[in-house]
């Protein structure tokens, strides 16, 4: 059972206070938008086997929705975020860099 | 014979005698003892029967790995099946039965199988369960039936009540032996907070059973002082009787702690569960013993050389007067030793090893005892209980070299590292050679949230075997300075030992027990092999091996050795199966603890949910709010009451508790444009002081939750949304402004519970507002779709004109404190007008009868406004709002999509709920084709006649068609097309 540390409250949750909201900096493709890119954005995800970003919200906690880098096949956690940004702060995805060389880096 | 002996016994209290039964047969015994050792004392050796052929099984171990010794324990509410008799404590009065067995332990039918055991091999189920099919009813299932399952289930509610809790450390140590007590004391003395867990009741591990002495004290003193020390310590907490089950993702632990097992009724909690938080987690679990596989291994009395040792020091029991001691390793001498210092006799020492030089066997030769070297058993004699061993050649075939008289088998091969917990959460183990065993890799722990291993294990569990390697390992975790020293031997060397003897044929391949409990045999897994099962996970299921309820922890390693023996292949390149917690098996009720009963889940209850309670209400469950689903009168049924209800309201007046409606606050510069995104309609240009009706979609564009939103004023819209869906709704809302529009100044909050809201509905409605008196509610000032703040009767209201019945209907929200009595006042001054409270079925049918949807009935996901004909609820005008872009998709577009309409049986009769109308031909899969199917269907007592409303292809374009129904018992119901609006079509009743 995971925990996370809420950016907004500050709370260091356990699992059962959060909910999943999925993969992380989606753009959103209103009318106009082609079927392929509305295609992407409703359903491709990346699914990787390591560093994923992604959404929570602390539901029973302070209700706010937050980040979370995290790897999906160790389970470390890389670090947790605001949810008002486009993409994960430089000095997050410098850390992140530093844990998985390998890492291709946030597109 | 088993007995007790008349000294020794350093777990019992022989000034506090028990009593306890087995099978009806009362058995003394003394406070300390296990039900294990309490019936070993009494000579009884065979505790059941195994789960195939029904053989005779005895008591093998003296801890968690026992495979055999399960019991039903208690009776009636206290009754628990599958009760480990090596690790429950006996208390007075324990009544005790023995399971898996017809019509009785001594006598058993089933054990006809075992005569056919050579039909029965490995996989036998899955070959012989295809086929013939008629064979299932009649062959197969009633066998299965028989056969299945240990144990039989508790018949009566559960009497005790159980607990959870929780606890943070830096450092939880699992096993209080001498590494766990070493590695906790380096811990706390470094100043962490440190929980030691300690599954039996007393600590010391097998140190106090083997009595060398560590730093010139004895084991039993040492640890006692190690224990003292600890419990001295604020930054410690020591709990015994308290078994680690299970590790999860970023150090959680849980722990299941035995408070009241032993004193049944004191009114303590039965269990406490522990979920633990901590940093790091020392694992000192210890190993366990393992068996050797020679034919008859299972034969009660044949049992693990540790086990032996541990009756006769801890419990002071004699196992039998003569003991074979069979061992491929030097720590099986100890057993020999302790026999021999209790006054026993030890025939010989049976070691495979061609040369045994070690200082353990020399103490046991120089005790006169015969030491066979190079030798193993053939076979063992006996029945229901060992008579005699055969001595062979280990290295032969098992040609019979003497005979040894003796009433137990103490067998050893070796030990292996308990690495449950360790590998429960991805840490992995490395095969070591030299010392024949899987051990934790400490360069491949599990990992927590940080990325750092979380996990490491100690002492035995760490492979370290002999006293001093174990305290070296323990001390370095925490420790500087020197570790305790012991003046235990040297061993030597054991030597893996996979079958006995090597050379075993086929016969006697077929009587060696790998996994007692599910009986399978060295020959079973030599069968899966050479029927292609290579993988050990395949194999584990074809046979299943390490399946029963001990879940393999004495018969694993074996089963993998045989394995890869006959796949010719390293150990290693085996592997092992999957550890998974639990450890060892926890009660369900433990697992439930308190969220049992009424309090199972939070119940939600309106302000008026007292008052629904003391008129005849019949609940229905929404969401975890219980509403009135209708109110009974004496002697009513509840069609009738329902009936009842809809008539009333339609000619008098009803009153409906609408509490539980979603009521969210949407309020700053930004609501409306907010608003104008989250509704398929525009909601900005709702005037103040209007309602509007409203539908949300997600992104995909289908239809996710109605209601009716109003406008409380310039900067603030009051949005209603389904009794279920508030909470999900407002979480809609804020993910939208966290995450995706978080520059718009848009507030809100769920004010769902702080109101009261109660539906005032009937052509006398408007009579008993103006008799309560108070605020203008006439139709000229507060028209239909409007919304005033105000006084009635006293009461502060928002009176909302909107109507969910077609009839003229206000609802009223007053806060929630003063809902319940808003809600008697109005029954009070309603007398006058026929008033009647009315319940959700009441709501349903009063809806359907209009033609109004229900979310969840006329949508299931998959359907659009669209689809529902409600094309007038969706702006043209609007450039987006959520769901729009989904909606544009061509399937959405299509016009084959089923649509919304009324269906009207011919014979007037209720059509099945969810029943489909077929079309003609069959499908890709042979069944019917569909062309429709109903949403909503009720017996209108308007209209006297069953009401529908359903999907259907083309719908509204075939008006006046008869669709067929098909329903249970072959019975097809026929049902016309019809406009979906049952009830006053023109409106005039709501806006009257
Ligand atoms: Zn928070």
């Amino acid at each position: 059972m995971l925990i996370l540390e809420c950016p907004c409250c500050g709370v260091k949750a356990e699992e059962t206070e959060l909910a999943p909201g999925g993969e992380a900096h989606l753009k959103r493709y209103g009318p106009g938008s082609s079927d392929e890119d509305f295609d992407n954005y409703m359903f491709a995800r990346a699914n990787p086997k390591g560093v994923h970003f992604e959404r929570w919200r602390h539901a029973y906690g302070c209700g706010k929705w937050f980040l979370a880098a995290r790897c999906t096949a160790t389970l470390e956690v890389f670090g947790t975020y605001p949810a008002q940004t486009t993409e994960p702060p430089a000095e997050l995805q410098a850390y992140i860099k530093s844990r998985r060389p390998e890492w291709e880096g946030y597109k | 014979m088993s007995t007790r002996l008349a000294r020794g016994g350093r777990l019992i209290d022989r000034s506090k005698p028990i009593t306890i039964s087995f099978n009806g047969r009362r058995m003394p015994a003394f406070l300390g003892d296990t039900l294990a050792s309490a019936v070993l004392a009494n000579d009884q050796m065979m505790v059941g029967r195994s789960f195939k052929y029904h053989r005779p099984r005895g008591i093998m171990a003296s801890g968690a790995e026992e495979p055999n010794a399960l019991v039903g324990l208690g009776a009636g509410p206290r009754f628990e099946p599958n009760q480990r008799m090596t690790t429950t404590e006996a208390f007075d009065g324990a009544e005790t039965a023995s399971q898996n067995h017809w019509p009785s332990l001594e006598f058993d039918i089933g054990a006809i199988n075992n005569k056919f055991s050579r039909f029965l091999p490995g996989g036998f189920y899955y070959k012989t369960f295809m086929w013939p099919r008629s064979f299932w009813k009649n062959v197969y299932e009633p066998f299965i039936r028989q056969s299945a399952g240990l144990g039989k289930v508790p018949t009566d509610r559960d009497a005790d009540r159980y607990e959870q809790a929780y606890a943070y450390a830096d450092v939880v140590v699992v096993g209080a032996g001498i590494a766990g007590l070493t590695a906790a004391l380096g811990a706390a003395r470094s100043g962490k907070r440190v929980i030691v867990l300690e599954m039996t009741p007393a600590c010391g591990g097998r140190a106090v059973v083997d009595g060398f002495a560590i730093d010139g004290q004895p084991a039993e003193g040492w640890v006692a002082a190690a224990v003292d020390t600890l419990r001295g310590m604020d930054n410690v907490t020591l709990m015994t009787r308290t078994m680690a089950t299970g590790l999860y993702d970023h150090g959680y632990l849980m722990a299941a702690q035995r408070i009241a097992d032993h004193t049944p009724g004191d009114g303590r909690p039965k269990q406490r569960l522990w979920r633990i938080r901590t940093a790091e987690v020392i694992t000192a679990t210890g190993a366990i013993e393992r068996p050797l596989s020679f034919a008859g291994n299972d034969i009660p009395g044949v049992m693990l050389a540790a086990a032996v040792r541990d009756y006769a020091v801890n419990y002071g029991i004699s196992i039998g007067d003569r003991t074979v001691i069979v061992t491929n390793n030097d720590d099986a001498y100890r057993t020999a030793l302790a026999l021999l210092d209790a006054g026993l006799t030890v025939p010989a020492v049976i070691d495979a090893r061609p040369t045994v030089t070690g200082a353990l066997p020399q103490a046991v030769r120089d005790r006169g005892v015969r030491v066979l070297e190079g030798r193993g058993i053939a076979k063992v004699h006996g029945g229901k209980r060992v008579t005699g061993v055969e001595v062979c050649v280990q290295a032969g075939e098992g040609a019979m070299i003497e005979e040894l008289g003796c009433d137990c088998v103490a067998m050893s091969g070796g030990w292996s590292p308990v690495v449950h917990l360790w590998s429960h959460c991805g840490g992995k183990l490395l095969w070591d050679e030299a010392r024949a065993m899987f051990r934790p890799d400490a360069n491949r722990p599990p990992l927590g949230a940080d990325g750092r291993g979380m996990v490491r294990a100690v002492g035995a569990a760490n492979g370290m075997l002999t006293p001093d390697e174990v305290l070296t390992d323990a001390h370095a975790a925490f420790g500087d300075g020197t570790a305790p020293q012991t003046n235990a031997p040297d061993e030597a060397r054991m030597e893996p030992v996979w079958i006995m003897p090597q050379g075993a044929g086929p016969k006697l391949r077929a009587k060696m027990w790998l996994d007692p409990q599910n009986d399978v045999k060295v020959s079973d897994v030599q069968l899966a092999a050479r029927e292609g099962y290579e993988s050990v996970e395949h194999t584990k299921r074809y046979t299943t091996l390490g399946m029963a309820t001990d879940q393999g922890k004495i018969s694993n390693i074996n089963g993998l050795a045989v394995l890869s023996d006959a796949l010719h292949q390293q150990i290693p390149a085996t592997g092992t199966t999957t550890f998974r917690p639990p450890y060892t098996p926890l009660t369900l009720g433990t697992i439930a603890a308190e969220a049992r009963g009424e309090i199972f889940q939070p119940l939600r209850r309106t302000p008026i949910h007292e008052w629904h309670e003391a008129h005849g209400v019949e609940w229905e469950p929404v969401g975890l709010w219980r509403r009135p689903f209708c109110y009974k009168r004496a002697g009513e049924t509840t069609h009738a009451a329902v009936n009842r209800e809809v008539r009333n309201t339609r000619t008098n007046l009803g009153l409906l508790d609408a509490s539980t409606l979603g009521k969210i606050l949407v309020k700053g510069p930004d609501a409306g444009k907010f608003l104008d995104m989250l509704y398929t309609g525009v909601m900005s240009t709702l005037p103040v002081g209007k309602c509007r009706y409203g539908l949300m979609c997600n992104e995909q564009g289908f239809l996710s939750d109605d209601g009716v939103v109003v406008r409380l004023s310039e900067d603030s819209w009051l949005c209603h949304t389904t009794s279920g869906g508030a909470d999900r709704i407002h979480g809609w809302m804020e993910d939208w402004l966290q995450c995706e529009w978080w520059d718009w100044k848009v507030y809100t909050a769920n004010l769902t519970e702080q109101f009261a809201q109660i539906a005032v509905v009937g052509p006398n409605a408007r009579k008993v507002l103006e008799k309560l008196g108070g605020m203008d509610v006439s139709k000229a000032t507060l028209p239909f779709m409007t919304f005033a703040e105000g006084q009635l009767g006293g009461f502060n209201a928002r009176v909302f004109r909107i109507s969910f019945s077609g009839e003229l209907s206000y609802e009223i929200a007053v806060p929630a404190s003063e809902g319940r009595a808003f809600w008697e006042k109005l029954i009070e001054a309603g007398q006058e007008f026929g008033v009647m409270p009315y319940g959700t079925e009441c709501l349903h049918i009063l809806r359907a009868e209009k033609g109004f949807i229900m979310i969840g009935d006329e949508t299931d996901g998959t359907v659009i406004p669209q689809d529902l004909n409600m094309a007038w609820a969706i702006s043209k005008k609007k450039p987006d709002y959520l769901g729009k872009r989904g909606q544009e998709r061509s399937f959405l577009a299509s016009p084959d999509r089923w649509k919304l309409v009324g269906l009207e049986t011919l014979d007037g009769s209720v059509l099945p709920e969810g029943a489909y109308a077929v079309a003609p031909g069959v499908n890709a899969n042979g069944q019917r084709n569909v062309q429709g199917r109903v949403t909503s269907t009720y017996f209108s007592p308007t209209l006297n006649r069953g009401i529908a409303m359903g999907l259907v292809k083309h719908g509204p374009d075939r008006m006046g068609e008869v669709l067929d129904f098909p329903g249970d018992g072959g019975k097809v119901h026929q049902a016309r097309i019809v406009d979906q609006v049952f009830y006053d079509k023109e409106g005039a009743k709501n806006d009257a």
